[in-house]
């Protein structure tokens, strides 16, 4: 193993790591190597047990685990892709040598033409948010109760009040209701929720939970367990309103204010990353700025839909083993992707296309909710390509697909921005 | 007599706000939804709820002491906490394959549930 020159290096199991590995292979690399830190593969996966995954790549819908399965059945027995699970990479260099460890193997240190980073993201914590009080025990992140509830086998608690509306929030305040726990309400600082309207009524309506939009916790109750919290109206600089103050009993909170990417590979490696994703800076290939290290998933920008991920991955499966194989580096035009008004961030952050130009799928996030609005590709003042969207939310990504030949016409830079006059 | 019902279309990311007017336990007309699919989705969430179910049975000697189930078909909607609650009661044992019928015909609904994944034998 530790003779070999790999073609390809997987950092990271879950989907993207899974999907990077099978593409790379369909793509012609011949030794392919997967460094998994669990014990198994599929990534954060396996403890999303609800359905809603894989609509648009396996065509049909699919729980978190069934997902997983998929991916990990498409490198199952094939010769070009080795795989070590429980072994956790601690360092990545220049010249694309791997430390890891791992009990059965001790120290190692593996060798690629190429990297693939696909650590995927990791939750924000209280630290992150600071919310002010004793700091008791029964204040966990909604994805380590999902971990404990789904995987472990039991609760945190049984009084449950959730910080935060997003899918995962959401789909906590479900999965504890049918566990038999009382959700006691869940808290949105924002005036919106950043959820799917389908976990709002699913999750929330179905069992009578609370939304209390525009709300967040002001105070953490109890000494050595959290007793219950004190929640307050918020302005519009999301500054707690004096006199809304109200208690709410509970003897566990959870936290869902987000995720990040996980990302102290990537800085170690000296890569140049983007201040808004909080991942590393990539091109249509998912090449990063550094030669033969790609990056593609949670790792790059967060996902909400996996399916997204598996494509992304794919395409730095594909390039990374073209990359192996290339006997000379190729000739590409750097051209620049702005976000202008409305957009705030957008992935790949800049092309490196060939003469004839190259097929681009570029993937977006609002700043704030908004309806009926284009969706505008700009090079210099000429709208290049254009899609109006019904309505399109923050939490939700959009993604538009800029064929070769439009991308061959482009000057040094393109802006993507919403349009509101149409 | 009739009653009106705001609710949310959740068939698309639109998510029409619409009023459904019910007479005598059926809905007669449907205002707010931008296409005939809400109007449809109001008929039946009024009329006959449904819903996936997802949890999680004891297994004993895989890798985890867990499960993830999922339901084959959608299920009543107010029947879905005693399926769940039923769940809570049963234990497999390793090895299952992805797919397998884990309850048959839950509290006689019709609907089996089955394994999300496959879990192998573990050895300690
Ligand atoms: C708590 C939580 C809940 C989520 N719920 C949903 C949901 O309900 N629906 C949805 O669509 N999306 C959900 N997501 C987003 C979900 O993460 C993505 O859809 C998708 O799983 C991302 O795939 P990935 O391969 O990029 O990352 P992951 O699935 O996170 O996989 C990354 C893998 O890299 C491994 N790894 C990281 N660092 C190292 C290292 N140094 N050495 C070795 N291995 C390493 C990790 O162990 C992990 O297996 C959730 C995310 C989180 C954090
Ligand atoms: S009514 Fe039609 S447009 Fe409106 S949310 Fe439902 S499916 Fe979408």
């Amino acid at each position: 193993m530790q003779n070999t020159l790999y073609d390809v290096i997987i950092i990271g199991g879950g989907p993207a790591g899974l999907s990077a590995a099978y593409s790379a292979y369909e793509n012609g690399a011949k030794k392919i190597l997967i460094i998994e830190r669990d014990r198994e593969l599929g990534g954060i996966l396996q403890q999303c047990i609800h359905n809603g995954f894989g609509l648009h790549h396996f065509k049909e819908e699919l729980t978190g685990p069934g997902y997983a399965y998929r991916c990990a059945e498409l490198i199952k027995g094939k010769e070009e892709i080795e795989v070590l699970i429980d072994t956790m990479v601690l360092l990545i260099t220049r010249d694309k040598t791997v430390t890891a460890v791992s009990p059965e193997h001790g120290l190692l240190k593996l060798k690629g033409k190429t990297i693939i980073l696909t650590m995927g993201c990791r939750e924000r914590t209280r630290g992150a948010i600071r919310i002010p009080g004793e700091r008791p025990a029964g204040v966990f992140t909604a994805g380590a109760a999902q971990r404990m509830v789904n995987m472990e086998g039991y609760l945190p608690g049984h009084k449950i009040v959730i910080l935060g509306s997003g899918d995962i929030g959401l789909i906590m305040a479900r999965r504890m209701s049918l566990e038999g726990c009382k959700v006691q309400a869940v808290l949105e600082i924002c005036p919106f929720s950043n959820g799917l309207t389908r976990n709002i009524v699913q999750c929330l309506h179905d069992y009578d939970i609370p939304l209390h939009l525009s709300h967040t916790i002001t105070k953490i109750h109890g000494r050595d367990r959290i007793t219950g919290i004190t929640a307050a109206q918020v302005d519009d600089k999301m500054q707690p309103i004096p006199g809304t103050e109200f208690d709410i009993e509970c003897d566990t909170l959870l936290l869902s204010v987000g995720l990040i990417p996980e990302n102290e590979l990537s800085q170690g490696l000296g890569l140049e990353m983007h201040p808004l994703t909080n991942g590393p800076i990539v091109d249509q290939r998912r090449h990063t700025t550094l030669d033969g290290i790609f990056a593609a998933g949670n790792v790059v920008h967060v996902h909400d839909l996996v399916d997204f991920v598996s494509e992304e991955a794919e395409i730095a499966g594909k390039f990374a083993a073209f990359h192996a194989q290339a006997t000379h580096p190729p000739m590409l035009r750097r051209v620049n992707v702005k976000t202008g008004d409305g957009i705030r961030t957008c992935v790949p952050q800049r092309l490196s296309l060939p003469p004839a130009g190259e097929d681009s799928k570029l993937f977006m996030r609002v700043g704030k909710p908004e309806r009926k609005v284009k969706l505008e590709v700009k090079s210099g003042d000429t709208v290049i390509m254009s899609k109006m969207l019904p309505v399109a939310k923050p939490s939700e990504m959009i993604a538009i697909n800029i064929p070769a030949e439009k991308t061959a016409t482009f000057g040094g830079e393109i802006t993507v921005s919403i349009n509101r006059e149409v | 007599m009739s009653e009106t019902k705001i609710l949310n279309c959740i068939v698309c990311p639109m998510g029409c706000e619409m009023t459904a007017t019910i007479e005598g336990g059926t809905v007669t007309n449907v205002t707010g939804n931008t296409c005939p699919r809400g109007a449809k989705y109001a008929q039946e969430e009024i009329t006959a709820p449904k819903r996936m179910l997802t949890s999680t049975v004891r297994i004993t000697g895989g890798l985890l002491p867990l499960l993830p189930v999922v339901s084959k078909n959608p299920l009543p909607k107010d029947k879905v906490l005693a399926c769940a609650e039923h769940l809570r009661t049963i234990t497999v044992e390793a090895p299952i394959a992805e797919g397998a019928t884990i309850c048959e015909n839950i509290l006689g609904l019709g609907v089996d549930i089955v394994a999300s994944r496959a879990m192998d034998v573990h050895a300690e």
